[in-house]
């Protein structure tokens, strides 16, 4: 095992860490407003197909992310209006929005597969930072949406625990009668949290076609989504902590396309199912340790609220 | 018909009715004809043997593995694995299916198909499990096993048990013996009625045993269930290695009855369709049928509306998605249908979610 290969593990460790980690934030964002949304895979789907023909038709990557965030958030509204406007089931919902959005990429992206790219958002050069030996390739060379989940999960972190926003947010998940009696309209701030979080798993698809593989392919999200969803539970609904999960995840989605180039001498059916595997202990041990407390979930996660039930 | 059991239909149909009319409207704004679309759809999916027996084959493994979410439901649990118990039933059916010989039919087949379930079981118990013993949540841990489940196989079907004859270079195992094919009888194919009977054993199971009655108060209400002195674990434990068995055996039929080997690739998304289907069934073990039935036809049919009436074969996706919808709130049926509102409909799937 030499020194540039562990780099490049570590690299890609934090890059695979921030694409799980902006979907898993919107999600988490989404659910802490009492939202659950099922969704996640169909919005990275609507927002990596979008960013891709925005980015071959505009030639502009950022233009591509915005339409691409823009995209997820009218994709999550629909979840949001049935759910939150119509007291719908969040989880037949939910799943309902993954196989719209599925579907609705596979066919918006037709005539783009195998396309070659028209813009794609490549590594920032930070100067004598990335130069730096390990630190330099491992934070300062990454792609930009990197940076942009990391600020993203700072602001979440202050916005849901320092503001009132955040306060109202927060209410609106755990008991939405109190927060409507507190003088918060339960049905914007829970409409508009399900709105952020498409908006950031619309981000997290981008990064897929505007910077890891700038191809678009059916099935290119290939279930990225659900341990977005998986992370939120993982990371007890904290934002730090599913930023450790997601990093731990993407090491080990990162492991598993690197380890043969270590000449480490595993069977590929140990090495493909690793990350898994790994994952699952790492589960069993938190949720040993969690048993005797009570849950973290937010208290009306799930539960439709209507008023006249007051 | 009585008019509990029209009330409990009356949502399904409503939203597939109302599916099925904003599809017309989608389909008109592709400058197409809903008429010949549908008209199509229903020929591609009805219209002589060759295409019911396209429809019942698409049905059998969602039945199977809508029963698998169905059934795991009754007990409060969230089954996302249906795909890799499906996967490792079909690659171990395949497996006894190809590599033992010489045993007569009324052996060799049921013992392949047994194989099959037993491995879906196996993988699903590992969920309920954990579940049970350390609470680590069934969705997380069935959505790990589906990936491992995924790579298992492929390395089973690329590796150990590759079919070598003649240029071969996919990752499948060889044909199995004849002795292990599900045989058909003129249009309906044996694995579609073993569904059907599976349904019905599932719903007498629930319906008509304590170990049903247990699952259910499990799935009602957890420590009222503990406190009557069910064994809730157990109860959560056993009801995941069901859900597997089910969604195994739904594997083991596509490789004994359909493709006759297993073959990396082929069965993806088969298991997440059962979510579909369980939640349209409104996780009756009864209404899997129907509700199996219908999505099969619209995904036989599919092919022909793209040929005859130039309609994307996505629209089915986006009509499936629809009719989830509106099965998700039934309030808007209920608004045009002017039908009362009876707190007792509407499903709570996700209250709970993320407690162990």
């Amino acid at each position: 095992m030499n020194e540039e290969s562990l780099i490049g593990l570590f690299v890609a460790m934090v890059s695979f860490g921030a694409l799980l980690y902006l979907a898993a934030l919107g999600e988490l964002i989404a659910e802490k407003a009492g939202i659950l949304n099922l969704g996640v895979e169909g919005m990275m789907a609507i927002g990596a197909v979008t960013a891709f023909i925005a980015g071959a038709e505009l030639n502009n990557p950022w233009i591509a992310l915005l339409i691409a965030m823009i995209a997820g958030a009218i994709l999550a509204t629909v979840h949001g209006l049935f759910t939150v406007g119509l007291g719908a089931e969040q989880v037949v919902s939910g799943l309902a929005l993954t196989i719209l959005g599925l579907g609705l990429a596979a066919y918006l992206g037709k005539d783009y597969v195998g396309r070659t790219p028209g813009a794609e958002l490549v590594p920032v050069d930070w100067g004598a930072l990335s130069d730096l030996p390990w630190v330099g390739p491992i934070l300062f060379a990454q792609a930009p949406l990197v940076y942009i989940a990391i600020l993203f999960g700072v602001t979440a972190a202050f916005v849901l625990g320092k503001t009132r926003v955040g306060l109202a947010l927060r209410a609106a998940g755990e008991s939405a009668s109190s927060a409507d009696s507190a003088g918060h309209s339960v049905f914007k701030v829970r409409l508009a949290a399900v709105a952020a979080g498409g908006a950031l798993a619309g981000a997290s698809g981008a990064y897929l076609t505007l910077t890891l593989t700038p191809q678009w392919a059916e099935g290119l999200t290939a279930g990225r989504g659900w341990i977005a969803v998986a992370l939120v539970i993982f990371g007890a609904w904290r934002p730090g902590r599913v930023g450790l999960g997601a990093l731990l995840f993407g090491g080990t989605l990162a492991l598993k396309t690197r380890l043969q180039t270590f000449g480490v001498d595993f069977s590929p059916i140990i090495l493909s199912m690793l990350p898994y595997i790994l994952t699952l202990f790492i589960l069993v041990l938190i949720s040993i340790q969690a048993r005797k407390r009570p849950s973290p979930s937010p208290a009306g996660l799930g539960l439709a609220y209507r008023r006249e039930e007051r | 018909m009585s008019r509990s059991l029209l009330r409990t239909i009356s949502i399904p149909i409503a939203a597939v009715v109302f599916g099925l009319v904003i599809g017309a409207i989608l389909i008109l704004t592709q400058n197409a004809s809903p008429g010949t679309a549908y008209k199509a759809l229903l020929v591609g999916g009805a219209g002589d043997s060759d295409a019911v027996l396209r429809t019942l084959q698409k049905a059998t493994p969602l039945i199977f593995g809508g029963l698998a979410v169905a059934f795991a439901f009754k007990a409060g649990m969230f089954n996302i694995g249906g795909q890799g118990q499906l996967l490792v039933g079909a690659v171990f059916a395949a497996g006894v299916g190809f590599g033992i010989d010489g045993l007569p039919l009324v052996i060799h087949l049921p013992v392949a198909l047994l194989a099959g379930g037993i491995a879906g079981a196996v993988w699903g118990g590992i969920a309920g499990t954990l579940k049970a013993t350390t609470g680590a949540h069934e969705v997380i841990v069935t959505i790990m096993l589906n990936f491992v489940a995924g790579n298992l196989t492929d390395w089973l079907a690329a590796n150990p048990w590759k079919d070598n004859s003649g240029s071969n270079i996919v990752a499948r195992t060889p044909l199995v013996e004849d002795s292990a094919v599900i045989p058909t009888f003129g249009a309906v194919p044996v694995g579609f009625l073993l569904a059907v009977i599976t349904a019905i054993t599932c719903w007498m199971i629930l319906e008509r045993t304590t170990f049903g009655f247990e699952v259910k108060s499990v799935g009602n209400n957890r420590h009222a269930a503990d406190y009557a002195g069910i064994r809730v674990g157990r109860i959560m434990a056993l009801t995941m290695a069901v859900a597997g068995l089910l969604a195994g055996l739904g594997g083991a039929v596509e490789s004994l009855g359909v493709d006759g080997r297993f073959e990396a690739g082929v069965n993806v998304g088969l298991g997440f369709e059962g979510i579909t289907i369980a939640l349209l069934a409104r996780a009756n073990p009864l209404g899997v049928v129907p509700a199996a039935l219908l999505v099969g036809l619209m995904e036989a049919g599919a092919a022909r509306m793209q040929f005859k009436a130039g309609v994307a074969p996505e629209l089915i996706d986006v009509i499936q998605a629809l009719i989830l919808f509106f099965v998700a709130a039934p309030i808007i049926l209920r608004w045009v249908l002017r039908m009362r509102h009876d707190a007792s409909e509407q499903l709570q799937l996700g209250a709970g979610w993320g407690r162990s």
